[in-house]
């Protein structure tokens, strides 16, 4: 086992008597811990120290020994099915010399973990759990420098192992008995050194994931599945879709349906509530015979894209070089474009609440449980410290989908009926009808190649409203809207770079002596949108990569070679090589209706790298897509868990195909059309590729790298690349569905 | 039983001469029934036809509904091997991509428009008539030179459908020369009116030859074939009902020429129901059809149906929810706990603009097999990828639970009287989709 | 009243015959595993086995479970020790939110009760009613192709060759 860090490193630090989280402030542009997204965490106060340990130094806040010496940890970040609880128990067993079934993890909480804003933006690995790494260390630094108190020797002498701090001449002291002569509450130091690299027992490793098993059994794993006595089940009674409301409905007859218990009122929002679920089920039907209209303008007709398009801008120049280069000798202009998309959760937002002695307590599966709390403070005017928000888990959201909304529907029940806690659900057709969507975009680039075959020049510009709605104040929540108190939702920004929301990964990796990158971002939002997964980077890379490879083919090579001529970065160039590679990528043939597409980008230019290699084959009668192979690279810094990762970059690239190739929410005037599975349909398995594997390229001693969002751009445009191969028809607009293609190659039988 | 002495040795020189008796009236049989080969030919230059040609013949074939039994789902287009359920057995649509071996990579175009006309291969053998040549023979030759030109430019693909099941004697083609000759309609079939326009006999041809609706939509006989003289009376296919495309037409709205064309367009008419069974595949064929075709189909069609019930006036559609409930109470408890949260007014799907059950001709047919085919084999959308779905039913739900959800539906929405013995109907149907 | 066999135990359901299955399993049984997804035969998240073969209990009537057996994945394993299925799933570690899964464990458990060894496209077209939002395709196919290794069966075409 590894040995103390150096004597030589220690530093001060000095005992502080309360334990206190600090920062419960939020800021609308916040902190790094934010993902990005608008709504982040509280401000710095040790910037010296790194992830989210700059924002909360102190020890305790992160880990806690207890007397018999296990160890729990504390994270700000909540899981979502990415596998993050695992990764950062490892983290903590490693650095903390504890096996690994002696720490257990507590994730989101207000009133008992850190407050690290929003769990977003492929971040929490490289806030969280690079903060609990650090933390670890100093813990387990803390508890040996005491041991060697104890003993009267030297601190470097002394070992850890398996929660047991051992001298030399076989002393030994467990860390329970340790700790409970120590306090944690003591800044973290920045100097405390992690553990070597070749020390490490589970860090890059694979360890099953202790939520699977329970998951897969029964237990009660999700909100969803909350359980609490006298609890009532509750449905919200609203209009079929955003925008729309019931004209005149008789809520004295619902009251009196059977089964129901109260109908709670508050404005216009209200709710119904019930002992049991199935009578709720049934009166939705007669909440769906109540007339609705909308009231705000229509929609605009047609595609709502061209709206987005044409719509009063605020451009913002975020990248402009103007170097010499070589005259340019060929020009490609094109517009990329992507339709509003759905989170579409497999289980609709769902919430409990309970309202006792004057405090709000909700179970949440929100990906923000501190600016929830903002929110809901404002919403049920209530101090911050009589409300309490609880992460527990809920179906992947894979963004700002209903959850939080129906938490405040949820509070709102709860606050009529005190005492009892309050399951509010949303119908699968309200999830459809009302879930922030993921906004429609539009790029337009223009790029030259010099004689040479070098990009000469290179402009892009991609409309887009806001990428975050987050909620930090009561309108920003649904129901906020509907009480009547006057409440208005926080004007829609820009998130700005190096993060970016629209324009997220707008700045290609790439070497370009001359570009123009211009984020047009839209204020005005026809229908209210939020942060989907990688935000703009699913379009932006989709543009950037079709636009690279429409260069290559112009300049008569190879679509990877030219890509690598293009870079510098020497693990981006390790990326492409490594899958060009393991795909065989040079021994690959086109035939006809097959084709074989490569892309790559690093997420947000600052998390992970991912490159992306499809074979597909079209059907070209039915214009119907087989995905033969998908293959991916990724370089995610320090791999905690080579399978976790695996899994979240292959999760990427199948909801990516699905995003790209089979999903678009559709509206008449009045409404969003999209209402369940049938009207938006989403890849099932027979759409998922016949095969698929996912090289890792570890680095350890590197920074962890957030991977969550790093495959799904580039597996959009090797998709498009692939299928530009094996069409010859190169199609921009999402998505690139059977019937897009049929059209396009229609009226050529023969090529 | 054991055959015993002298019997037993004089039977092989009976069976004998039964045999050479069988062969020669078989041979002289078969002399007749011989058609000639024609010479194969190299697979023609895909380049060599016109463009323009192609893309005629590929909107003819979906016209034509051809892939439907030319392919199998997840298999490539017109490769054939998809089986069809006939009364005597199972026979597998032939592979038509222009590949030598396997498909019709050797025929010329002589061989191909014989094949479209007299329903004979290149060899000269008969084809079987669920090849519904005695329709597609009133295609016109250049569309049928169309036709040849798209095939014969699609990918080659090697794949030889399975071997056909039949019931003896009908695995031998040369019987199908006696189908010919005693079953092949002689009727024309509906003729040209000029006086009904340009479009009305756009459809006319269509319909009437290449779409084939009839070979459906009629009677047959007991050959199997198709009952001209009673066309559009009603037919079967595949397990469901098509119901009839003439006065007799159960439909309770009027299928104007509009409402047809969004029918057979999108799949769904929002007046009636969405296409469901066979008909699904039609629709996905004409969505990829020109839109003045199918217009043309569409406007036929409203004309044949002219003098519906739902032409004349469109009835009030009554919903006797307490009534069915009490005639059938399991019907109602089973519709209320597995159909309603779709199909009962107020459910989203409702509100969202589907139509609901009562405008469907399933619980007007005079026959339950639709309403009871949909419950158990769902439905899928019919046109890709947006559109009505539906769960099947058939492991969920027992006979009887299905058969007293449709009394109950068909006592609530419906016209006509009862069914009659639904839990029969049920089972025949399982029967039929072979489970 | 109403007798339903749920993972081999007599249960008395005093209630509305109309409810569908997943209703009581969740709110009476306290059994979580069939998952609320959609309500309309949609997703088969709250997918179950009636009588071995595939059943969407939010949209199965208790009135048409009587004298039949409903197995729920309680009924496969507990966490302790899974049934094969569901060891197979763990294997592949087959979850990302895992919303789905139990759902798409009691298919697969259903598919390879009747076709022990099936093949690839009919492993994805028996799970093709089943949604899954994170993508987790890749691995619940690896599982199911496990599981029927691990059950004796076996695969007939573990996937379509690249070349
Ligand atoms: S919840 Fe039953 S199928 Fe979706
Ligand atoms: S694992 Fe999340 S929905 Fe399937």
């Amino acid at each position: 086992m590894s040995g103390v860090a150096r004597r030589d490193l220690l530093r001060g630090g000095g005992l502080v008597v309360l334990f206190a989280l600090a920062g419960t402030g939020v800021g609308q542009e916040g902190g790094t811990s934010g993902g990005g997204e608008g709504t982040g965490a509280p401000p710095e106060v040790a910037p010296e120290l790194p992830g989210s340990l700059a924002e909360f130094p102190h020890l305790d806040a992160w880990i806690r020994i207890a007397p018999d010496g296990a160890a729990t940890v504390f994270t700000g970040k909540a899981e979502l099915g990415q596998g993050i609880g695992m990764a950062l128990l490892q983290i903590a067993a490693d650095e903390l010399d504890l096996p690994l079934e002696r720490v257990s993890l507590v994730t989101a909480d207000t009133a008992r973990t850190p407050d690290e804003g929003i769990t977003s933006g492929s971040q929490s690995l490289q806030n969280s759990g690079t903060a609990i790494a650090n933390a670890a260390a100093n813990v387990r630094y803390l508890l040996a420098e005491r041991a060697a108190q104890l003993f009267r020797v030297a601190a470097q002498t002394l070992t850890t192992t398996n929660g047991i701090v051992r001298a030399r001449d076989g002393r030994q002291a467990s860390y329970g008995e340790l700790a409970a002569s120590l306090s944690l509450h003591v800044e973290a130091r920045p100097d405390v050194r992690r553990k070597r690299v070749d020390a490490r027992d589970h860090i890059g490793r694979d360890r099953p994931r202790r939520d699977i098993p329970p998951k897969l059994t029964g237990a009660a794993a999700y909100v969803q599945d909350m359980r609490m006595p006298g609890m009532l089940h509750a449905r919200v009674i609203r209009g079929p879709a955003e925008g729309t409301r019931l004209t005149a409905p008789d809520f004295d007859a619902i009251a009196r349906l059977p089964g129901i218990a109260q109908v709670v009122r508050v404005g216009d929002f209200a709710a119904m509530l019930g002992p049991r679920e199935w009578p709720l089920v049934q009166a939705m039907l007669a909440v769906g015979r109540v007339p609705w209209a909308r009231d705000d303008t229509p929609l605009p007709q047609g595609d709502l894209r061209e709206a987005i398009r044409n719509l009063p801008t605020e451009p913002e120049v975020i990248l402009a070089r103007d170097a010499v280069t070589l005259p340019a000798v060929r020009r490609i202009t094109a517009r990329y474009d992507r339709p509003y998309l759905m989170h579409g959760a497999i289980g609709p937002s769902c919430a409990v609440a309970l309202w006792k002695d004057g405090a709000m307590t909700v179970w949440t599966h929100s990906q923000g449980v501190y600016p929830l709390r903002s929110a809901l403070a404002e919403l049920l005017d209530l101090p911050l410290e009589r409300i309490r928000c609880i992460h527990r888990e809920g179906a992947g959201c894979y963004g700002h989908n209903g959850a939080d909304d129906v938490a405040a529907d949820a509070a709102l029940a709860a606050r009529a009926v005190p005492g009892r806690p309050v399951k509010l659900t949303w119908t699968r057709e309200q999830e459809h009808g009302w879930e922030p969507l993921g906004p429609a975009m539009v790029t337009e680039l223009s790029a030259a190649l010099d004689a040479n075959g070098h990009i000469a020049e290179w402009t892009h510009a991609v409309w887009s409203n806001t990428h975050s709605t987050r909620p930090s104040q009561a309108g920003d929540l649904l129901a906020g809207l509907e009480v009547g108190r006057g409440f208005a939702p926080s004007p829609p920004r820009a998130i700005p770079q190096p993060n970016g929301g629209g324009d997220r990964n707008a700045i290609p990796l790439y070497t370009l002596p001359r570009a123009t990158i211009t984020n047009m971002f839209v204020p005005q939002m026809p229908v209210r949108v939020s942060a989907l997964r990688g935000l703009g980077a699913h379009m932006n890379v989709f543009a950037i990569e079709s636009m690279i490879d429409e260069l290559a083919m112009a300049a008569g090579g190879d679509p990877v070679a030219f890509r690598l001529r293009h870079l510098s970065d020497p693990r981006a160039i390790a990326v492409i090589r490594t899958l060009a590679d393991r795909f065989g990528w040079a021994r690959q043939k086109s035939e006809r209706w097959r084709g074989q597409g490569f892309a790559f980008a690093r997420y947000k230019n600052s998390g992970a790298y991912c490159a992306v290699a499809i074979d597909l084959r079209v059907e070209p009668e039915t214009g119907k897509t087989t995905v033969l192979r998908a293959d991916a690279a990724v370089d995610a810094g320090e791999t905690v868990s080579p399978d976790g990762l695996r899994n979240q970059i292959e999760g990427g690239i199948v909801q990516s195909i699905s995003w790209t190739a089979h999903e678009e929410v559709r509206f008449d005037t009045a409404r969003r059309t999209a209402f369940d599975w049938s009207s938006y349909p989403i890849l099932r398995f027979d759409a998922a590729p016949q095969r698929m594997a996912v090289h890792v390229i570890d680095r350890p001693g590197q920074p962890f790298l957030g991977a969550g969002e790093a495959s799904q751009g580039p597996a959009a445009a090797a998709f498009a690349n692939a299928l530009a191969r094996a069409t010859r028809q190169r199609l921009r607009s999402m998505p690139l569905n059977a019937e897009r293609i049929r059209i396009a190659l229609d009226g050529f039988g023969t090529r | 039983m054991p055959v015993e002495g002298p019997l037993r040795r004089r039977w092989p020189r009976i069976l004998a001469l039964i045999a050479v008796a069988v062969l020669t009236v078989l041979a002289i049989f078969a002399l007749w029934a011989r058609e000639p080969v024609i010479a194969a030919i190299g697979r023609p230059d895909p380049a060599s036809f016109d463009p323009r040609q192609v893309a005629l013949g590929a909107s003819l074939a979906r016209i034509g509904n051809c892939a439907s039994c030319h392919s199998v789902p997840g298999g490539r287009v017109y490769a054939g091997g998809t089986p069809i359920q006939t009364p005597f057995g199972t026979i597998h649509g032939s592979n038509i991509t222009p590949d030598p071996e396997t498909g019709i990579g050797q025929w010329s175009y002589e061989a191909f428009a014989r094949s479209m006309r007299e329903g004979l291969g290149r060899d000269g053998s008969h084809l079987y008539p669920a090849f519904p040549y005695d329709r597609l023979r009133h295609t016109s030759n250049a569309d049928l030179r169309a036709l040849y030109a798209f095939l014969m430019t699609r990918d080659a693909v090697r794949a030889e459908p399975p071997a056909n099941s039949l019931i003896p004697p009908l695995g031998w083609r040369p019987v199908l020369a006696g189908w010919k000759l005693l079953a092949l309609p002689r009727t024309a079939p509906q003729g040209p009116q000029p006086q009904l326009g340009a479009l009305w006999e756009r459809g006319r041809y269509l319909g009437e030859g290449l779409a084939h609706c009839a070979s459906c939509h009629s009677p047959r006989g007991l050959l199997q074939q198709e009952l001209r003289e009673r066309a559009y009376e009603g037919g079967w296919s595949d397990g469901w009902y098509a119901p009839p495309l003439d006065a007799t037409s159960p439909a309770v709205r009027e299928w104007t020429a509009e409402r047809l064309d969004a029918y057979l367009r999108t799949g769904l008419s929002t007046a009636h129901a969405a296409a469901a069974g066979p008909m699904g595949p039609v629709a996905h064929n004409l969505a990829r059809a020109p839109e003045d075709d199918v217009r043309a189909l569409a406007t036929y069609y409203a004309w044949t149906m002219r003098d519906a019930r739902a032409a004349r006036s469109e009835p009030v559609l009554p919903d006797r929810g307490t009534v069915a409930a009490r005639a059938h109470p399991s019907g109602a408890a089973l519709f209320r706990g597995a159909c309603a949260a779709c199909h009962e007014p107020g459910a989203p799907m409702m509100v969202a603009g589907r139509p609901d059950l009562r405008l469907g001709s399933p619980l007007h047919d005079d026959n339950p097999r639709n309403a009871v085919q949909v419950i158990l084999q769902g439905l899928e959308p019919p046109v890709e990828p947006h559109g009505p779905y539906m769960p099947a039913y058939a492991d969920t739900l027992t006979d009887k639970q299905i058969a007293e959800v449709t009394a109950y539906m068909r006592a609530r929405w419906g016209s006509g009287p009862d069914w009659g013995n639904l839990v029969e109907a049920v089972a025949d149907a399982r029967a039929e989709n072979g489970e | 009243m109403i007798e339903l066999t749920i993972n081999g135990t007599r249960h008395r359901i005093d209630g509305d015959p109309a409810e569908p299955l997943l209703y009581v399993l969740r709110d009476d049984l306290g059994l979580y595993a069939a998952k609320f997804g959609c309500g309309l035969g949609q997703c088969g998240s709250c997918t179950v086995l009636v009588d071995g073969k595939p059943a969407q209990s939010c949209i199965t009537p208790i009135a048409a479970l009587e004298d039949r057996v409903v197995m729920t994945i309680e009924g496969l394993g507990s966490a302790r020790t899974p049934g094969p299925v569901q060891q197979a799933f763990i294997d592949e570690q087959a979850a990302q939110c895992g919303y789905c899964i139990p759902g798409m464990i009691a298919r697969a458990e259903a598919l390879l009760r009747a076709d022990p060894r099936p093949s690839e496209a009919a492993m994805r077209d028996a799970m093709r009613p089943s949604l899954c939002r994170c993508g987790t395709h890749m691995r619940i196919l690896r599982a199911v192709r496990r599981a029927a290794v691990a059950m004796g069966g076996g695969i007939v075409d573990p996937a379509e060759p690249v070349s």
